[in-house]
């Protein structure tokens, strides 16, 4: 069961389109990871799902229901550009906030209470907005995405403005929310996060999706037979068959060289001629990080055109 | 509902509030009392002059009141002048021997200004005996004279309606002018509190997390209106409390209307005590004869229907730009036609159903301000109908306008705007 599907949604400006014809499918239950770089197209997207944005033509459906302004009421999002009425007092901007989503002030204040306690920012309920620091500002924002216990939650760049610890902090809860049903979009430059974190990924580049499926699909794809290997003693760049892609000297003997086999050859047999030569104290696979795939496609796009 | 209540509610909480809220009717009060208090303290200090008369003829004319002494010297000129320096005397008034007909040379020799109030009382004395002179000249009596001066007060009958009432052009005029400057003042002081707020919202970027939740429109309307309920509850306090001022000042100093009456009297020279009685009772008359109801409730009603279309106005600037400072090219356009209105009453009250004063009571932009400048004059009712239905026509039209512009300004920032690109996003489907 998807709980977002966007079927060929286009949205074009004045000046420029914004999103062609991308579809998506976000499963239930996961953390989607909706990834591109500066001005790709991203943010229209989510402002579309948020019906902020009506998209030009294509078609957006919420746990298999077309979009329709119910839906706000199941959606939280956390929106890059945010902020809070600086004037207004915790725990009555969380009210606010609650109400306008459609919750009811008795569950909204029990709610609010759970959730300030549960951030450690309880003592602060009574103060203005700005007397905060940014950092629990952004915590009383992430509170205010979430109270009203959302099916599909949206957060864009949501560690930003954290500091190592309470993005952590934020990390297991969203990790939490998944666990107790809620889907999770999840938009960010932070590659080691996405990482971490999501079980599926979209790479949307020049308002169309070049890349989508589960995380480790798309590794897998993307591996191309290159392995790590630190050892005593220089390799002669001449070995055998397979290509020496490059070589550092770590520190006095020890040297790490990552090399490639061709399509159909075994690790073992890589080995097995290695061992001949040097003496190995690390092999490793080199599997592609996201943030290289990332880089790899968006600059592949470049050079397309 | 909701933003409505959030609207309100901060804003009645904030110590601005709450400080203009008392502020306001002290103000008014003192706009009452303080008049009152200097007519009824008398000035403590008194002026010494000297008069050296060497025509003889103003013998006693400067008599001595509580304020103003005089005392007459027989030293020659400049010797009187070398004695003012020593005494504490305000000034010597010179008055050489002058010709009837044309009275020149009289001169007041002082070190410092004597001031206008000393001045004119002196200016008067003098005038009044040269005048009692000539009147002698020419062998009037003064009695006969004071015989010949007529003083007229035209009754006015309004014959509307077929009915006989009592008018009263300057009790209209007054009200008229009252009720127009409100809107006005209202209108302004609102209209900039609506665009700051859209402005804080924007500027504070909490505006995406909002519109996630409700329709952009429901949110420039929900301000709208909050900031309408916070403006009306401010000039109700206004009015209980300057009249809470007004009625305890007046117990303080044990003033009726009718000690107020007879205080006017006093201090409009020359007036009848009957004179000013029949005034009031003309005013009164006038009162009674206005239509109060329909005053109050055409009041209410371009009250908040001319709020309503230009609050929808600055919501709309509001959302175009940044910040405060960049709103200035934009507020022009907006209150230009708000300003008109209000230099144009001059001439609607010269003229309550002239051309002029019928179109501008006609058009959307300036009917809120106008016609309650004429409403008290009698406006006939298809006239006052067919401005409201173009008023609401077009508070309806500039709501859409503005929400149009609006939801794309608020998620705007940083753009250059100007007025092509309001144009192209008022046209913009969503």
């Amino acid at each position: 069961m998807n709980i977002l599907e966007a079927k060929n949604v286009c949205k074009s400006y004045a000046a420029h389109t914004a999103l062609r014809n991308v579809s998506l499918s976000v499963p239930a239950q996961s953390v989607f990871g909706l990834l591109g770089p500066n001005g790709a197209g991203k943010t229209t997207l989510i402002r579309i799902i948020t019906q902020i944005l009506e998209p030009d033509s294509g078609e957006v459906y919420i746990n298999g229901g077309k979009l329709n302004a119910d839906h706000i009421l199941k959606i939280g999002y956390l929106p890059e550009e945010r902020g809070l009425y600086k004037k207004m007092k915790v725990g009555e901007q969380l009210m606010y906030l609650a109400r306008l989503k459609g919750l009811k002030t008795t569950d909204a204040r029990q709610r609010i209470k759970h959730w300030l306690k549960k951030l450690d920012i309880y003592q602060w309920a009574g103060k203005n907005i700005e007397d905060l620091s940014k950092g629990m500002q952004q915590k009383v924002q992430f509170i205010a995405t979430v109270l009203h216990e959302p099916d599909l939650i949206i957060l864009d760049e949501p560690f930003s403005g954290f500091d190592p610890v309470n993005a952590n902090l934020i990390k297991d809860e969203i990790l939490e929310l998944r666990r107790n049903g809620s889907s999770i979009i999840f938009s960010t430059h932070r590659m080691e996060s996405v990482e971490e974190m999501c079980d599926y990924i979209a790479l949307i580049n020049k308002s169309q999706k070049i890349l989508d499926g589960t995380k480790a699909d798309i590794k897998n794809a993307y591996r191309n037979n290159t392995f790590i290997v630190r050892h005593y003693k220089a390799l002669d760049g001449t070995t055998g068959s397979f290509r020496l892609l490059e070589q550092t000297q770590l520190a006095g003997d020890q040297y790490q060289s990552v090399i490639q086999i061709a399509p159909g050859n075994s690790p073992n047999e890589l080995l097995s001629i290695l061992l001949k030569e040097v003496e190995v104290f690390h092999f490793e696979e080199k599997i592609p990080g996201i943030n290289e795939i990332f880089i790899a496609k968006v600059q592949e796009e470049v050079i397309h055109e | 509902m909701l933003i409505i209540r959030r609207e309100y509610v901060t804003r009645v909480r904030k110590k601005s509030f709450i400080v203009m809220s008392l502020i306001g009717p002290l103000l008014f009060g003192a706009l009452f009392v303080i008049p009152i208090w200097l007519a009824s303290t008398e000035s403590t200090d008194v002026y010494f002059v000297e008069v050296k008369d060497e025509s003889g003829l103003f013998a006693n004319t400067f008599e001595d009141t509580e304020n103003l002494k005089f005392s007459y010297t027989n030293l020659n000129l400049s010797e009187a002048k070398q004695q003012l320096n020593a005494s504490n005397s305000l000034g010597l008034l010179h008055i050489p021997d002058i010709d009837l007909l044309n009275p020149q040379g009289i001169t007041l020799f002082s070190e410092s200004s004597p001031g206008l109030e000393v001045k004119s009382k002196l200016e008067w004395r003098i005038a009044e005996r040269i005048t009692d002179l000539k009147l002698e000249a020419s062998q009037i009596d003064k009695a006969t004279m004071e015989a010949l001066k007529t003083k007229i007060n035209l009754n006015e009958i309004s014959i509307a309606g077929g009915t006989e009432q009592a008018s009263n052009t300057g009790l209209y005029a007054g009200i008229g002018y009252v009720t127009s400057f409100m809107i006005y003042m209202f209108i302004f002081m609102y209209g900039a509190q609506i665009m700051r707020g859209v402005i804080e919202e924007k500027s504070s970027r909490i505006i995406e997390v909002i519109i996630s939740s409700v329709k952009p429109f429901q949110l420039m309307m929900g301000k709208i209106v909050g900031i309408a309920a916070v403006g009306l509850t401010q000039f109700l306090l206004w009015a209980i409390l300057t009249f809470a001022v007004y009625s305890a000042i007046m117990g303080i100093y044990g003033m009726t209307p009718e000690t107020m009456a007879q205080l006017n009297q006093l201090q409009g020279q020359g007036a009848d005590f009957s004179d000013s009685q029949m005034q009031l009772a003309q005013i009164t008359g006038a009162l009674s004869s206005l239509n109060l109801v329909k005053l109050l409730l055409s009041f209410i009603f371009y009250f908040i229907a001319g709020y309503l279309l230009y609050g929808a106005l600055f919501a709309a600037v509001g959302s175009a730009v940044d910040s405060d400072a960049d709103s200035q090219q934009f507020m022009l356009p907006v209150s230009l036609p708000l300003i008109a209105s209000i230099i144009s009453l001059a001439a609607v009250i010269k003229d309550p159903n002239g051309t002029l004063a019928f179109w501008l009571s006609m058009i959307p932009f300036t009917s809120p301000v106008v016609m309650m400048m004429r409403i008290p004059f009698g406006v006939p009712a298809w006239e006052l109908l067919l401005s409201m239905v173009l008023l609401i026509g077009g508070f309806v039209f500039t709501c859409w306008a503005a929400s149009r512009i609006y939801r794309v300004g608020i998620l705007m920032h940083g753009t250059k705007i100007n007025y092509r690109v309001l144009g192209k996003w008022l046209m913009m489907k969503n």
